[in-house]
């Protein structure tokens, strides 16, 4: 009795908040599940429930699979020209360099400014006029004398959701380099200096004694990378607005929601997009939570 | 914040010729001529968005965009001003007062959650943080019906219509509620670092919890006020996705009044980007001036790295 009233009062202060995930973040995710096994095809209708279906009939539509595809290539290359970006520039100042503070405030601050302010320019920049029409980076390339550079970035069919990803690798890349020079920093020095006492080189010293301490931070970054890309959202629309030559699931959620007006079809989108994340986020979470357990 | 300069003196004493040390000298320059050409990379973006914002109607041509303005006018800034100003407004009325919500919420459940825990409370903690990753458009529809469902409720009760969905408070207790778990995280990680013995104290000399936490706590957590109301208020200036589905012509803010006026043909080069200048101070301001506090929310962000 005596301990149930230790911990009784902390229950109560957080019940407020208890209640609200459970409604905003679980009931809904429940309710949009359910939805999303409906046929409420128009926004009058009941809808009734038809299982699955809804789930399989997406993969039979050509703009579906098209904006499936588009997510997974600007997930690979903006996940690995985040992290490969975010590491080199953390390895650069790792050892501590002149102006390291200005340094770090420059490359951190694109996380500050939203993307619907940024992708004014870089839709701009990524302009796909090339030579005498040329504007924005291809015109930079142009006046260098570098047109083999010049492009159609994000016009490209094939290859225009990389190029999507460069103005989210410029916003990100700071982030990981922060997350990765905390990292760099946590290595204590003595475990360095053994191992150079040891006869270590400084490149073997990084490929045994840094490189694996730096493990969990990589798995960090990866899982915010990640959850972010799958979600891409702001950034589509304010640099190339709602195209499908750059569709992802997001944008095509809004496309269901707001001009196919069709509920059960948005909310089975959002329910992909949901497992998605869910995938890998899940595992994350409760391995964090088993780590923090153990002492 | 503080460099330190090379760390180890057991290179070069192994390496008497010096060598090492020219070295040193030589990967010194390599990495610091490549930090800079980053760095001028990276402020690309920020070059074209000031010297645009800055030109008259006639020189916003795109052939001339990397040329800086022959003439310098603050025309693009005052029409920018014009038109966003009500989305500014909307931002502020949103952005501070959810901001100190969330961290008063926040803050309450770190306590509880670090020092004054119950049985299930990992649990439960991480059962909050996975509402830190959820894609919200995984929760977008049904919150639409739940807030327009609040309308009905509140205008019976008190005869105003549109108080939630379409209109302000609706996207603030959005962003509060969904802000629950970072809030909780960061105050969560700062409150672990209180010594557990300052509690028990207080305990044995016969305070409560709210008493210990009005006390004992809450003093000390400046900081971490700090942090959360720095990082909730950037994340709700810069928000789309809730702003977009969830407001109407009157109450949205500036993301997506910007959107609207940048999305469109008609408007010149130059005051789309002073627009989106314009939209960026609160937030870049609040960079500079407490980076360090924005910086800590960004790390919490990563758990425990």
């Amino acid at each position: 009795m005596t301990r149930v009233r230790r911990w009784l009062p902390g229950l109560l202060l957080v019940t407020p908040s208890i209640i609200a995930i459970a409604v905003f973040v679980y009931g809904m995710l429940g309710w949009n599940f359910r939805l999303a096994m409906t046929d409420k095809h128009d926004e009058v209708s009941e809808g009734s429930f038809v299982g699955l279906e809804n789930f399989v009939s997406l993969w039979d539509q050509k703009r579906w699979g098209i904006s499936v595809n588009h997510a997974i290539v600007f997930t690979v290359v903006f996940v690995a020209g985040a992290l490969v970006l975010g590491w080199l520039l953390a390895f650069l100042m790792e050892k501590g360099i002149r102006g390291e503070g200005t340094f770090r405030t420059i490359y951190l601050f694109p996380m500050a400014i939203s993307f619907v302010a940024t992708g004014v320019v870089w839709r701009w920049l990524m302009n796909s006029g090339q030579d005498e029409r040329a504007v924005g980076l291809n015109r930079l390339f142009d006046s260098l004398g570098l047109d083999f550079l010049q492009w159609e970035w994000f016009r490209n069919p094939d290859w225009g959701m990389a190029a999507m990803a460069i103005p989210a690798i410029w916003q990100m890349s700071g982030y990981v380099m922060a997350l990765f020079l905390a990292g760099f920093r946590g290595v204590p020095e003595d475990l360095r200096e053994a191992a150079r006492v040891d006869g270590c080189t400084e490149w073997q010293v990084y490929r045994h004694i840094v490189l694996p301490l730096l493990r969990p931070v990589t798995l960090s970054a990866l899982i915010i990378l990640g959850h972010i890309s799958l979600k891409v959202f702001d950034l589509i629309m304010a640099v190339s607005g709602k195209q499908i030559i750059t569709d992802v699931p997001a944008v095509f959620m809004w496309v269901a929601v707001f001009d196919s007006h069709d509920p059960a079809k948005g909310a089975t989108i959002a329910s992909y997009i949901v497992l998605a994340v869910s995938l890998f986020v899940i595992p994350y979470l409760v391995w964090t939570l088993r780590k923090e357990r153990r002492p | 914040m503080t460099v330190t300069e090379t760390r180890s003196p057991s290179a070069q004493v192994r390496d008497p010729g010096g060598r090492a040390r020219r070295r040193a000298g030589w990967t010194r320059g390599v990495r610091l001529t490549l930090l800079i050409a980053f760095l001028v990379v990276f402020l690309i973006p920020v070059y074209v968005l000031l010297v645009t914002s800055f030109k008259p109607l006639t020189e916003a041509d795109p052939g001339r965009a990397w040329a800086l303005p022959e003439v310098w006018t603050l025309q693009p800034w005052r029409v920018a001003w014009e038109k966003l100003a009500p989305g500014i407004w909307n931002s502020v009325l949103l952005a501070v007062p959810g901001a100190l919500i969330s961290a008063v919420l926040g803050s309450m459940n770190g306590y509880v959650l670090s020092k004054w825990r119950f049985p299930g409370a990992d649990v439960l903690f991480t059962l909050f943080l996975f509402g830190m990753f959820i894609p919200y458009q995984g929760v977008m529809i049904p919150l639409v019906q739940l807030l327009v469902k609040f309308n009905e409720i509140t205008q019976d009760l008190t005869g105003v219509p549109g108080v939630f969905y379409g209109a302000i408070p609706g996207l603030l207790l959005t962003h509060v509620v969904y802000g629950i778990p970072i809030c909780t995280l960061i105050f969560r990680n700062y409150y672990v670092t209180i010594p557990d013995e300052l509690i028990e104290a207080s305990r044995v000399d016969g305070a409560g919890m709210l008493r210990t936490y009005w006390s004992v706590v809450l003093p000390v957590s400046g900081p971490a006020f700090a942090v959360v109301i720095i990082w909730q208020f950037t994340s709700m200036w810069n928000d789309f996705l809730f702003a977009v589905f969830l407001t109407g012509p009157q109450s949205w803010p500036t993301t997506v009044m910007l959107n609207n006026i940048a999305g469109a043909q008609t408007v010149p080069y130059s005051q789309q980007m002073a627009a989106a200048l314009l939209a960026s101070i609160p937030t870049m301001v609040i960079y500079v001036l407490l980076g360090r506090f924005f910086m800590r929310g960004l790390m919490a962000g990563a758990l425990k790295g």
